[in-house]
């Protein structure tokens, strides 16, 4: 029989102010099985535990029932308190009198009656558990990074830096990212090439760090510390070992027609390209869209020209599988499609672009060499609108609910950048609220409108539309609550930020969790903002939610120590809460195997013996306990009842529906 | 354990799968969004651990409304669990109409970690739903009342 404990915590107020915690510590005091209670202010605290230690010891129990908070905040604290008192950790039950009564009823009774039933059902679940063991796995020295922005290459260089090996998986032919499509960077207003790319060299000459350019991950098996992935290598139709990139194939493809992505389609370029001058690697790939040669087999210009015979058109996709014992996340973002948004005229006219496309006309590598030239007629614009919060803030259903977080800073630096530049061009901001907290922000933002006279104006735009080539912009101003309309030469969206497509199919293959606008969960919003929920899988950057530079720099970083962290280990526990197959009951079907999304379970045949000196071999399911991860999906579906779930067995969860539904 | 409501108080139990409606209902929680107290949650690793024979149970021992939280579909912390309880459940659920348990009173919900408000929002819903409905007494055993 089980000798029970039930520890009633009031956290505070947060409990004791709504239930009746003395009267919950001693009705639960007389369930069968429970030999002690108790009530004490703060359970997590040292005091608390010390509490529940010295009544382990003294008591002589076997099991704890705390009823505090939920058990996502405080299980693994209570697990350890257990623990050093010489208890298994796994006979520790929560009831989660928090978050699930004392927040959310006022009623003091029937906050205490629902209390008590929680404790009942804990202690009912308890009296039927085991102690259980966690089993224990190495961990493989090496980490993975997917996307090769500026979190991805942090992440890179911090983890390498302390000594272990990093593959950069990038799904476009150079790392990067979009900070290197960027002119300058506030609110310093240096230049982003002068600040990335000697990264990205660090990043390329570091011997512990493999970049894995125009590269996608397509499976991933395993668990935290064990990890498989299989990286497709999609054909660039340039052998990378012999390309030297010294662009003749650039110049001498007749194909000049396909759209440059990295000039978000600005301007032109080969089929053979090397997206720009600083890339890394620097070699060339061949669009095939594009390619003369792989379109119809006659051309072949720059295979005659390369001196370096890297050209070659029978490459195929490749794969390679490597092990790794963490995976970070690192997918970025791109500007979220405007074709919800008519009303500015984006798809109409070309003088209306959006801030990342004024970000490479502004640039000296950009398609204009750094003269601002309208799109359309290649002339300077002598009137600019700025428009902002375009897709963001958004609940009507066409943009998103979110603040973008950096356009209220980067529409400042540009307006200032032009304004410096070009002092004959005015500038107007159209803006809902200017959020700029952060360091130096607000300064930054005051510089704008105090010392360069950019003209912001408190009112959101109903229409933009052209009028003898001129783009009138019509909006409110609401601070002196005038309808006005602006003629300019040129319009500039602060297009919403979206996390890139890819993250949702990447996501999927790691198992962890993405929030309705597809930003990648973190483990916990305030305390782990750097881990996602799945263990061994971190977050960095942009794809767990909006953010600028010098922030995406810092969680990279934080990522990179978590994952060193991790590596640092020779040895992880195991959840031990995995499945179990009783040989006596399974009759080797072959559901469980069917329904287990991880292929932890096997087929062995094992010989029973039948008595009378007789045996038999029959073919039963075996269990991995490294790679079962505990979901329950093959409990249910074994027709024998064979498979039970550690932790979570069929018995006690029965137990759990009988306790609650006892009135 | 006194009588604390004379008038009618459903009772129903909730099945929350650990990752994202438990989350959820504590998010619900530490936002201080109210729900009926007689909504009771059992905390389950995934949707599909649930056992059909679990919600058998519940009725039989006098639930009056069985509601299962999962993942929503495709975000499944185990990939695929939320597939195979919706399915599940399906056939359950026709299978009790069959047997004279209105289908209001079974419900599947995708309720992820953010969605708090959801959580909170589906329980009163489900609640009034089955204030509405009354007791349960087709499957309840009546020797498990003390």
């Amino acid at each position: 029989m089980q000798r029970i404990g039930v520890f009633v915590c009031w956290c505070g107020s947060n409990i004791a102010a709504t239930v009746d915690v003395k009267r919950v510590a001693e009705t639960l005091g007389q369930e069968p099985g429970v030999v002690y209670s108790a009530d004490y202010q703060y359970m997590c605290s040292e005091n608390g535990q010390q509490l529940i230690k010295t009544a382990i010891k003294e008591h002589g129990l076997t099991g704890i029932v705390v009823c505090s908070c939920s058990p996502r905040m405080h299980e693994a604290t209570f697990r350890k308190t257990a623990e050093s008192a010489g208890l298994n950790p796994y006979m520790v039950e929560i009831a989660n009198i928090r978050e699930q009564v004392s927040w959310i009823h006022k009623d003091i009774e029937e906050a205490t009656v629902k209390a008590i039933i929680l404790g009942r059902t804990a202690i009912a679940k308890l009296l039927l558990n085991t102690p259980l063991t966690a089993g224990e796995t190495g961990v493989t020295k090496r980490a993975l990074v997917i996307g090769g922005g500026i979190a991805g290459i942090q992440t890179a260089l911090d983890i390498a830096e302390a000594g272990y090996e990093v593959d950069i998986v990038e799904q476009r032919p150079t790392i990067g990212g979009r900070m290197a499509q960027l002119d300058k960077t506030f609110p310093t207003l240096d230049c982003a090439a002068c600040i990335l790319t000697p990264k990205m060299v660090d990043c390329a000459q570091n011997e512990k760090i493999d970049i894995l350019s125009y590269s996608e991950v397509e499976e991933v098996k395993g668990f935290v510390g064990n990890f498989t992935v299989k990286i497709r290598k999609k054909a660039r139709y340039i052998d990378e070992k012999k390309c030297t990139g010294c662009g003749i194939c650039m110049s001498v493809c007749p194909s000049k027609k396909g759209l440059n992505e990295f000039n978000m389609n600005l301007n032109n370029r080969p089929a053979a390209y090397i997206p720009f001058a600083q890339a890394i690697p620097n070699v060339a790939v061949i669009d095939p869209e594009q390619c003369i040669k792989l379109k119809t087999g006659k051309c072949g210009l720059c295979s005659m020209k390369c001196e370096a015979k890297a050209i070659d058109y029978t490459q195929q996709d490749s794969f390679v599988e490597r092990n790794y014992g963490a995976i970070v996340v690192a997918t970025g973002f791109k500007i979220a499609d405007l074709k919800y948004f008519n009303e500015y005229g984006y798809a109409d006219n070309k003088d209306v672009i959006t801030s990342l496309e004024l970000e490479r006309l502004m640039n000296a590598a950009g398609p204009t060499k750094g003269t601002l030239l309208r799109p359309s007629d290649n002339t300077h614009p002598h009137v600019i609108t700025f428009i902002q919060c375009v897709g963001s803030r958004d609940i009507s259903g066409c943009g998103k609910p979110y603040c973008s977080k950096i356009c209220c800073m980067y529409t400042a630096k540009h307006a200032m950048l032009i304004r410096e530049k070009y002092p004959d061009t005015e500038v107007h901001v159209f803006y809902i609220d200017v959020r700029t907290p952060g360091k130096n922000y607000d300064e930054f933002y005051r510089r704008a409108v105090e010392q360069y006279d950019v003209d912001y104006i408190k009112g959101m735009v109903g229409k933009v539309y052209n009028e003898n080539g001129k783009l009138m912009v019509q909006g409110s101003d609401l601070l002196s609550n005038e309808q006005i309309t602006i003629a300019s030469d040129l319009v500039v969206l602060a297009a919403a930020i979206e996390p890139e497509p890819s993250v949702r199919k990447i996501a999927t293959l790691l198992t962890t969790s993405i929030d309705t606008n597809n930003f990648l969960t973190e483990a916990h919003a305030k305390l782990r903002p750097v881990e996602s929920p799945t263990a061994g899988i971190f977050l960095s950057g942009m794809c767990q939610g909006p953010k600028d530079i010098p922030e995406t720099v810092s969680q990279a970083s934080a990522c990179a120590a978590k994952v060193i962290g991790l590596l640092a280990k020779d040895k992880l526990k195991c959840n031990p809460c995995v499945s179990i197959s009783d040989d006596s009951m399974c009759i080797g079907c072959g559901t469980c195997a069917n329904v287990c999304p991880y292929g932890a379970i096997t087929y062995v045949d094992k010989e029973f013996r039948l008595g009378g000196g007789k045996t038999e071999v029959r073919r039963v399911a075996s269990v991995n306990e490294a790679v079962c991860q505990g979901c329950g999906a093959c409990t249910v579906a074994c027709p024998s009842g064979a498979i039970d779930l550690k932790g979570f067995t069929t018995k006690q969860i029965m137990a759990e529906v009988e306790a609650v539904c006892k009135r | 354990m006194q009588e604390i409501n004379k008038e009618y108080q459903p009772l129903i139990v909730a099945f929350c799968c650990n990752w994202c409606s438990y989350a959820g209902a504590d998010l619900a929680g530490s936002s201080r969004l109210s729900y009926p107290a007689n909504v009771k949650i059992i905390r389950v690793p995934c949707s599909c651990r649930v056992n059909p024979m679990f919600i058998l149970k519940a009725f039989q021992r006098g639930a009056d409304g069985v509601i299962m939280c999962g993942c929503h579909p495709g975000d499944c912390h185990y990939t695929t669990g939320n597939y195979y309880a919706r399915r599940r459940m399906t056939l359950l659920f026709d299978m009790l109409d069959y047997l004279g348990i209105e289908k209001e009173r079974t419900r599947v919900e995708w309720v992820s970690a953010a969605e708090g408000v959801k959580f909170s929002n589906v329980m009163n819903e489900f609640a009034a739903k089955i204030c509405e409905l009354g007791e349960n007494k087709r499957l309840e055993d009546l020797r498990c009342k003390e």
